[in-house]
């Protein structure tokens, strides 16, 4: 794609500017805002990914993905503020499922071990995670607030904070993994996924990008079902203090 | 604080100078009292006067910011928590209730120990609490409030508590609902000798089904006794509580 072209593709942001301003709608600085912040991030990512990937050292791999796991936990302890620890407990989990997915890659040979493969895949793997986290934490501190009574009369029956904290935790599980399930039962009828999409405008065989996006759907699930029942599992005993008793939570500032 | 001596036998729970706050507010101040074995000792005093706070400082939901509190002679710092509440049971005005069956509801205090709930055991204890063996499957989503009620003492009694926590649990119930509950409960405390707390806002049913009384304002125990205190109050507060002109 020429300069031009992508030039002319900005007429694709001059629509929803238009509207916004003759609709009153008031989204024409946001609009603006996140075009700039766009197009600066992406061309900035642009540079940093043919620098690491030219100089083939794993130290940059290393930051790269260090980068991604700090920015991704930034956003999603805003949602999980009341929950101690939350940071750690998100850092830990980004950690893990990255080892563990690029574990799988790598060790049975799925993906060359090379900045091209890791750098997307890990990314799609700690953004989707990041998602996760967020309607899992969204969830959890909402079932809390709404199914204390029934927490607590488990507690006073003499249940461990596990048994009484079980269906809060067992049902933002559920909630917050039903957009992925969800998403891959339609997927290629309704729409084709991204990174397919781009192979093939890119001139990939079809197959090849299909394999590859199958691929990442797995690894998706994957990520999904990790990363929801670690923060779960990792979570819920902050919420209690070592006499069994429940503990208050902060509203999140950011509801 | 008023309290009467003339309380003989022993002794199954001791407050000793408990006190708890919350957010920087004093609900309990500095609270000592005793509830007597094997009896019905009612909490009366205007909303507000901290007695739910103290239910939840014997069931272990809570822990006193200072003092300490005695059951059996034990400091129930000391109990692990799980064998503390289930030898406090409480059950609660609004009745809570797990959604599903009675049966369900009843067989939940032996799940949470990984045990077996039979069904003749469920029924029996539905008849013990005046309700008939055909409410085990029922859902409890459509039982009146008193069916809901029985079915939370029931619930708690699984565990056979010694003690037994009792939250205005007649509060939102008809006449009739009321009395069926009375006697469930006076049944309960001589038939298995369970020590029994209830919070009540009817004077004239503290009077009648109590042994024992504790009169609670603003987090401090004013009075305590046998219940005929009610009937000749020595503190000038309880006397106008009693009266009804309490603000």
């Amino acid at each position: 794609m020429s300069f031009l072209s992508l030039g002319l593709s900005l007429i694709f942001v001059l629509i929803p500017l238009i509207l916004s301003k003759t609709l009153n709608l008031g989204l024409g600085k946001d609009t603006f805002i996140a075009t700039i912040r766009s197009i600066i991030q992406l061309i900035a990512v642009g540079y940093v990914l043919t620098f690491v990937f030219e100089s083939g050292s794993y130290l940059f791999i290393i930051l790269m993905v260090a980068l991604m796991i700090g920015a991704a936990t930034h956003n999603a302890q805003k949602k999980g503020a009341s929950i101690k620890g939350i940071v750690w407990k998100l850092i830990f989990t980004f950690i893990f499922i990255e080892i563990l997915t690029q574990s799988i890659l790598l060790g049975f040979q799925i993906t060359p071990p090379t900045a091209q493969y890791i750098i997307p895949i890990s990314g799609m793997v700690v953004g989707n995670s990041m998602v996760l986290s967020i309607l899992f934490l969204n969830r959890f501190t909402a079932e809390i607030q709404t199914q204390k009574k029934e927490t607590e009369l488990l507690l006073s029956l003499g249940g461990t904070p596990k048994q009484a904290i079980h269906l809060p935790l067992i049902h933002s599980i559920k909630a917050s993994l039903i957009p992925t399930i969800e998403s891959q039962k339609t997927i290629g009828l309704v729409q084709l996924p991204g990174m397919m999409s781009g192979q093939i405008i890119a001139g990939a065989d079809p197959i090849q990008a299909v394999q590859f996006q199958l691929l990442i759907l797995f690894l998706l699930l994957t990520t999904a079902a990790v990363t929801s029942i670690m923060l779960g599992f990792l979570s819920y005993p902050t919420l209690f203090n070592e006499r069994m008793q429940m503990l208050k939570i902060k509203k999140d500032e950011e509801e | 604080m008023q309290q009467s001596n003339d309380v003989t036998g022993k002794v199954a729970i001791e407050l000793n100078h408990v006190s708890y706050s919350d957010e920087g507010l004093d609900i309990i101040k500095d609270v000592s009292g005793i509830l007597p074995e094997g009896k019905i000792t009612t909490f009366v005093g205007p909303s507000g006067a901290g007695k739910t706070t103290i239910f939840r400082l014997l069931n272990g939901l809570i822990s006193p910011i200072n003092g300490d509190i005695y059951l059996f002679g034990e400091n129930t710092q000391s109990i692990e928590p799980t064998e503390l509440r289930r030898t406090v049971g409480i059950a609660l005005q609004d009745a809570t209730m797990l959604r599903g069956s009675v049966y369900k509801n009843l067989a939940m205090p032996k799940t949470l120990q990984n045990q077996e709930f039979q069904k003749e055991e469920a029924e029996h204890l539905l008849t013990q609490v005046g309700l008939d063996a055909s409410f085990l499957n029922r859902d409890v989503a459509d039982l009146s409030g008193g069916q809901r009620q029985k079915v939370s003492i029931a619930r708690t009694l699984v565990n056979q508590p010694r003690v037994l926590l009792l939250d205005e649990i007649t509060s939102s119930l008809d006449r009739i609902s009321t009395s069926d509950i009375e006697h469930l409960i006076q049944h309960i405390n001589q038939e298995f000798a369970v020590t029994i707390a209830w919070i009540t806002h009817n004077l004239e049913q503290a009077l009648h089904i109590g042994d024992y009384t504790w009169v609670m304002m603003n987090g401090e125990l004013i009075e305590s006794g046998n219940t005929d205190l009610l009937e000749n109050p020595a503190d000038p507060r309880v006397q106008q509580f009693v009266k009804g002109d309490w603000q």
